[in-house]
């Protein structure tokens, strides 16, 4: 319940006129009623603070505060160009996140994310560069390695019952010597930076149509699909939220999409990664919130018991989200290869799998299970990323680095410590 | 009420290794009735419950259903035969809200997309005509009182029509206003014609709502009694096995010191 900008009033019973006059009911003093107009939501948001339902807020002003203080230190931060090369940065780490999102709403761990990536890196590279294998032959190959080995680290942890923590910990060693192996003596294999792989980072819509009409559609995409279900929902007499709430979100959403669009055209057009992970992100946020899979995930998450219960197949579902972990794990792979044009030794270590954590958990995913949406994985990794930029734009070294976004991490799980406290007494974890 | 009873138990005993849980055990129950099942810790309504439910099949026996013996081998037999059982721990997703929580494994679809509006639509619509009132159906049941976790998770045992739900322990762990609430919601079931199996140590829950008590004392049948024509300290006294015994000691001690 943390960030949530649905379609459906998640928190407050509308005493809607259409529904009040539907169903003549006693009405609980207890009930929480919103007020009508502005006033309603002036309240309803005091509200949410004090619960400690703080959603995206305090991520939103972490993003503002980390721009400001960058954008002060040096002009070029917010430059076109700067700002760019975050955007496509950020998708490797943010691909992964969508993986690890799931994995995370079930209240497990996947250690092994990083490892994955880099097998599936260097999968591609080898059977492509070394063995002359058509591209994207070797791309999906890549990716279907990615799901067997994640599907294997859940065949571990869900059917064996060993711990998600130590079977992804122990997969972690072994996929990154698997892939030390497979890439041979030489250690490095450059990829051709025009190919299928090459291009998924270095591509951009020159035509400036492309990021304008990205932006429509996904204001459109937001729009007509909330407005068309309130009506459903005006229709079958249950509350629904007022058109003006819905008018104000769609507004909102405009001016972030159209000023992201326009620092797009002011570089080289929209990048192919961004819409890539665009893709993934509206995808991944339908099968989490709209399919009955994501409901069991969510079920998972928060009793295991009470979904065994309710029929569905825990090994089954746990297995299958393990898979799509090293799925996406592999998909951050191949971005991650195709920004440095090649797979290396050094792929998929140091710092990426915190990263990738880090930018879930930042985001507002609970550690404990449950709570979460792939949205998430978009505002940590901006976040993560903007760091990462900012830092390097003035010239800090690695440690420094290294430290800064693990104070990050630091703080972010003790504010989600701390609002889970504050949600608990407020009867709303 | 009906002649034939909806679930009927003849004979049925159930072992585990060298405990005999159950033996010879008869119950009947019939459409719209309570019947309370009672019995020390240890008694066997427990493992009876779960024969019902399917969680253990039973050993010897026979289990009639509107009359004709059926085999319950395990929970999804009982559930399509129309048995909803909601246990002590009410198997409730906190993270969850209460429309996604009731229909929770038989989520409503519409072009392979969860019906979010119809379910809400058919959760506002059972809860109304079981006269459950919560804050909102679209609130996390981590912000539910005990009670209201209880009715909700009664009200999902009814979404599939069940002819027989069998709690256990609804009251256990609830207030006065609470257990009152869940009380009423017995009743109600009962008088939308549900045969309902009411495990309760609650001599009071028992008395108020149940039209039958029916006792079980070592895996054993300790008689069955009409609510209505039936003291307190004879349903003691057979869940207890005897006239002597703490409860009755304790009473003639109180009554003896009142009278003094």
């Amino acid at each position: 319940m943390s960030i949530e900008k649905t379609d459906k009033p998640q928190t407050a019973v509308d005493a809607a006129p259409a529904a009040a006059g539907a169903s003549v009911t006693a009405v609980d003093p207890r009930l929480l009623v919103r007020e009508q107009g502005f006033a309603g939501y002036v309240s309803e948001f005091k509200r949410k603070i004090k619960g400690g339902d703080l959603g995206a807020i305090p991520v939103v002003i972490g993003l503002i505060v980390i721009c400001a203080i960058f954008q002060s230190l040096n002009s070029a931060f917010l430059g076109a160009e700067n700002l760019n090369n975050i955007f496509v940065a950020m998708v490797a780490t943010g691909m992964m996140s969508v993986g690890i999102i799931f994995v995370l709403l079930l209240g497990e761990i996947d250690l092994s994310v990083g490892s994955v990536s880099g097998v599936s890196s260097a999968i591609t590279a080898v059977l492509s560069v070394t063995h002359g294998v058509n591209e994207w032959v070797a791309v999906l190959a890549s990716l279907a390695a990615g799901a067997v080995i994640g599907a294997l680290h859940g065949f571990f942890f869900a059917r064996i019952g060993a711990p998600a923590f130590a079977v992804t910990l122990a997969g972690l060693l072994f996929w990154n010597g698997f892939m030390l192996q497979i890439l041979g003596s030489n250690g490095t294999i450059n990829i051709d930076s025009d190919g299928v792989v090459g291009k998924l980072t270095s591509y951009y819509f020159s035509d400036v149509a492309a990021a304008y009409a990205l932006a429509v559609v996904a204001i459109l995409g937001y729009f007509v699909p909330t407005f068309l279900g309130n009506r459903r929902r005006e229709a079958a007499g249950i509350p629904s939220r007022p058109l003006s709430d819905i008018v104000m979100r769609t507004v909102l959403l405009a001016i972030a999409v159209f000023g992201v669009a326009v620092i797009f055209n002011q570089y080289k057009g929209l990048p192919l990664a961004v819409l890539l992970f665009a893709i993934v992100l509206v995808g991944s946020d339908f099968v989490l919130r709209r399919t009955s899979y994501g409901r069991k995930i969510f079920a998972l998450g928060g009793s295991v018991e009470a979904s065994r219960r309710a029929g569905i197949n825990v090994t089954a579902v746990r297995v299958s989200v393990f898979a799509v972990a090293g799925l996406f794990a592999a998909v951050g792979g191949l971005f991650w290869a195709s920004k440095i044009a090649a797979a290396n030794q050094s792929a998929g270590a140091g710092d990426l799998l915190m990263n990738v954590i880090a930018a879930a958990v930042i985001g507002g995913t609970s550690l404990f299970g449950g709570r979460g949406r792939t949205w998430n994985a978009l505002l940590g990794v901006l976040v993560i990323t903007s760091i990462q930029y900012g830092l390097a734009l003035q010239g800090i070294a690695t440690p420094i680095q290294y430290m800064i976004t693990g104070g990050v991490l630091l703080a972010t799980v003790v504010i989600d410590s701390i609002t889970r406290k504050t949600q608990k007494s407020a009867g709303r974890a | 009420m009906s002649a034939t009873p909806v679930l009927a138990l003849r004979g049925v005993s159930k072992r585990f290794g060298a405990v005999q849980a159950l033996t010879d055990v008869e119950l009947e129950v019939h459409a719209g009735e309570v019947v309370a099942l009672v019995g020390d810790n240890g008694a066997g309504k427990s493992t009876l419950v779960k024969t019902i439910a399917g969680v253990h099949p039973i050993d010897d026996g026979v289990i009639e259903w509107d009359g004709k013996a059926v085999a319950v081998n395990k929970p999804h037999d009982a559930q399509n035969l129309g048995i909803a059982t909601v246990y002590q721990d009410l198997a409730l997703c906190d993270n969850i809200d209460v429309v996604g929580n009731l229909f929770l494994g038989r989520e409503i679809k519409r072009r392979g997309v969860l019906d979010e509006v119809e379910m809400e639509r058919r959760s506002r619509q059972l809860l109304e005509t079981l006269s459950i009132r919560i804050p909102s159906v679209r609130i996390p049941i981590a912000s539910l009182s005990g009670g209201q976790r209880q009715v909700v998770a009664i009200a999902r045992s009814m979404l599939g029509e069940p002819k027989l739900v069998i709690l256990d322990e609804p009251t256990a762990a609830l207030g006065v206003e609470q257990t009152a609430q869940v009380l009423d919601l017995v009743e109600r079931l009962r008088e939308r014609g549900h045969a309902v199996i009411l495990i309760s140590h609650n001599m009071a829950d028992v008395k108020a709502v149940a039209d039958k008590v029916a006792v079980l004392r070592l895996g054993r049948n300790n008689g069955v009694f009409e609510v209505k024509t039936t003291s307190q300290e004879e349903i003691i006294s057979a869940i207890t096995g005897a006239t002597d015994n703490a409860v009755t000691r304790r009473a003639a001690r109180t009554n003896a010191e009142a009278q003094k």
